[in-house]
């Protein structure tokens, strides 16, 4: 089965200027072929207790794709999404934003450096119309005194900017002065995509984004991620619904044990397979590299 | 609607936007008579012009300009705590504690004025001061104890109480400076005279509309009443918000606090015992949803309006004051029922 997977990791030695760079970072499975990650986390390590979520964890988003983020419960799959916006400080490792080392404190310092993160559950308020929700912590003023001493609110240009937004990810919905409750649960998912993508310079992440949708607008959420990956700016999806992922998926990265233990193309390998991978019944493909100095130990 | 209705235009025939129009059919336009019965406030407002209507029959002497501002003056201090009332409400959170720190406020202010020996304007200022420590102790409670309002807000009415018997020593102040009963006075609008504090109130209603309408601040209240976790990952800080809004209620309720003095001539300790649920009265016939983030603090202002309307009708046409009572606790239910079953046919 790992045969499946091209093994062409050729170890870039530890780059730039990072000597507290545990592992090497490693080209994974899925040939990065030597473009720079937009965003890349080296050696993640973050432990509650004696509870190890994140056990020397790497990630690598190249541009314009859209990377899944495959593990079972209890992988380390949220504390990794965690630690990518922000909501998490890792206790050791790094985190490299276009090639340049990061720290986040909070998710406003990731959203600050250009980093969205659409949220499981629907991050939306429902009394809200479309254009407020879209702009809610953003908002515009108007110009001039209005704006500036009486802190007017430009209704109409975060309307029509609202507007542009949702219509370029083709979603259909006429007013954005309708209510967010009044629609459906694809197209309230769409208010909170569409939202990343307007305010997103590097990257969007989807943490479950599915996970509260029924078929069809599963469906059309899919056709939302790659809507934002045709205006250029990569995805991070975290997701379960395998069927999903491998729809729409450029690469897919596994993760277990804390660990990420393989990544791979949709097309080059069956579902199954990386369900194997995922619960443990397969080697990764990636078993050398996680198994540096430093991260040695059992498993 | 236009320039919407331009932009979705060149994206709108394509087959992706097709098959989803097939998986979720995007909503109708929405028609103006159905826009229309979305508007709030007009449940409030047709009740008071029915209420007015009634009685204009009912009473020669309703209608009349000095009637009206009667009206308005009888209203203007629970209209003042239902301002501040609105704004705790939108958040979802209630105050029980405001019509006891108005009391005490207004003590506060008599007490310095006339025994304290200070100027007029800085016992206003202590005043409002006082109202407004008191709206920041139950915000901070609130978001950094993280304690049900309900109950914050049960123990701050008793507190400031206690505080107003201590203060006064259970004695009316009187023998007050014209200058702090100078909201009561009226000026000329026509052939009636209104009072400035009937004024004030309106300018406060006309300021927190503005502010709840057309300002980001406005909109994070109502956003935080809704849902806020969504406030909080859009990065805005909901504490910080929560207690600002705890904070300018109490100060409202200082303001509220010198329209009563300007109203009575008196600093009363025994004031402020019912203002609490009055102004509850108001925000909920007004159609602003007890559970937050809905409605229109227009609404609070026809709502107050609307009780004041029923007091005076009843007493002009010579009935009990008891009924005014019961027809206002019937009103209650009916706009919490109203606001329940809108909230169930959301869901």
């Amino acid at each position: 089965m790992t045969a499946q997977f091209s093994q062409s990791g050729q170890s870039s030695p530890s780059s730039q200027s990072s000597p507290s760079s545990q592992s090497t970072a490693q080209t994974p499975g899925a040939g990065t072929d030597g473009v720079r990650p937009v965003l890349q986390a080296r050696g993640l390590v973050k432990r509650y207790g004696h509870v190890t979520a994140l056990d020397g964890c790497d990630f690598e988003l190249l541009p314009g794709e859209i990377l899944a983020v495959i593990g079972d419960n209890g992988a380390g799959k949220s504390s990794l999404i965690k630690a990518l916006s922000g909501a998490l400080t890792p206790d050791s490792g790094e985190l490299l934003l276009d090639g340049r080392q990061v720290r986040f404190h909070g998710p406003a310092d990731a959203r600050r450096a250009g980093i969205e993160t659409v949220y499981q559950d629907l991050a939306v308020a429902p009394a809200l119309d479309i254009a407020s929700n879209l702009f809610l912590g953003r908002e515009m003023r108007r110009k001039g005194v209005l704006g500036s001493v009486f802190r007017m609110l430009d209704h109409d240009r975060m309307q029509g900017e609202a507007a542009g937004h949702m219509a370029e990810l083709k979603i259909g919905i006429r007013s954005m002065k309708q209510t967010v409750e009044t629609l459906s649960g694809g197209q309230r998912q769409g208010v909170a995509v569409a939202r990343s993508a307007a305010f997103a310079r590097h990257v969007v992440i989807m943490d479950e984004p599915t996970a509260a949708l029924g078929v069809k607008e599963t469906g059309m959420v899919l056709d939302l991620i790659r809507q934002v990956r045709e205006r250029g700016l990569p995805v991070v999806l975290i997701s379960h619904d395998m069927p999903a992922v491998f729809d729409v998926a450029d690469r897919v990265h596994v993760q277990r044990l804390g660990r990420r233990v393989a990544v791979v193309r949709p097309g080059d390998i069956e579902m199954s397979d990386a369900v194997a991978i995922m619960t443990g019944a397969a080697p990764g493909n990636l078993a050398a590299g996680n198994l540096a100095p430093g991260n040695l130990a059992a498993g | 609607m236009n320039s919407v209705d331009s932009v979705k235009a060149p994206g709108a025939v394509d087959t992706t936007t097709a098959e989803r129009a097939a998986a979720s059919p995007p909503e109708a336009a929405p028609s103006r008579i159905s826009a229309l019965l979305r508007v709030p406030t007009l449940g409030p407002l047709g009740a008071l012009l029915l209420a007015c209507v009634y009685f204009s029959f009912a009473s020669g002497r309703f209608l009349t300009g000095g009637n009206m501002s009667l009206i308005l003056q009888q209203v203007m201090v629970v209209g003042t705590l239902a301002v501040g009332q609105s704004a705790i409400i939108l958040t979802a959170g209630i105050d029980l504690s405001n019509g006891a720190v108005m009391a005490f406020g207004s003590v506060v202010m008599t007490k310095l004025a006339v025994a304290g020996g200070l100027p007029v304007w800085l016992a206003i200022a202590a005043g409002i001061g006082v109202c407004a420590l008191f709206g920041a102790v139950n915000g901070s409670l609130v978001t950094l104890a993280k304690l049900p309002p309900f109950i914050v807000t049960l123990g701050t009415l008793n507190i400031a109480m206690a505080l107003t018997h201590i203060t006064s020593k259970e004695q009316t102040v009187t023998g007050l400076p014209t200058v702090l009963m100078k909201l009561g006075d009226t000026f000329p609008l026509g052939q009636t005279r209104v009072t400035y504090g009937s004024v004030l109130m309106l300018v406060l209603f006309a300021v927190a509309w503005y502010v709840l309408r057309h300002t980001a601040a406005g909109r994070h209240l109502y956003a935080v009443g809704d849902n806020p976790d969504a406030v909080r990952l859009a990065g805005v800080d909901v504490r910080r918000q929560l207690i600002t809004v705890y904070t300018i209620a109490g100060a409202l309720y200082g303001v509220a606090a010198l329209l009563l003095v300007a109203r009575t001539g008196v600093g009363d300790p025994q004031a402020g015992q019912t203002e609490n649920l009055d102004s509850i009265t108001a925000v909920v016939l007004g159609g602003i949803s007890l559970f937050g983030g809905r409605g229109s603090i227009v609404g609070a202002l026809y709502g107050a309006l609307l009780v004041g309307v029923i007091r005076n009708g009843l007493q002009l046409t010579g009935v009990d004051s008891v009924y005014q009572i019961l027809i206002t606790g019937i009103l209650v239910i009916l706009a919490v029922a109203v606001d329940q079953l809108a909230r169930r046919r959301r869901k």
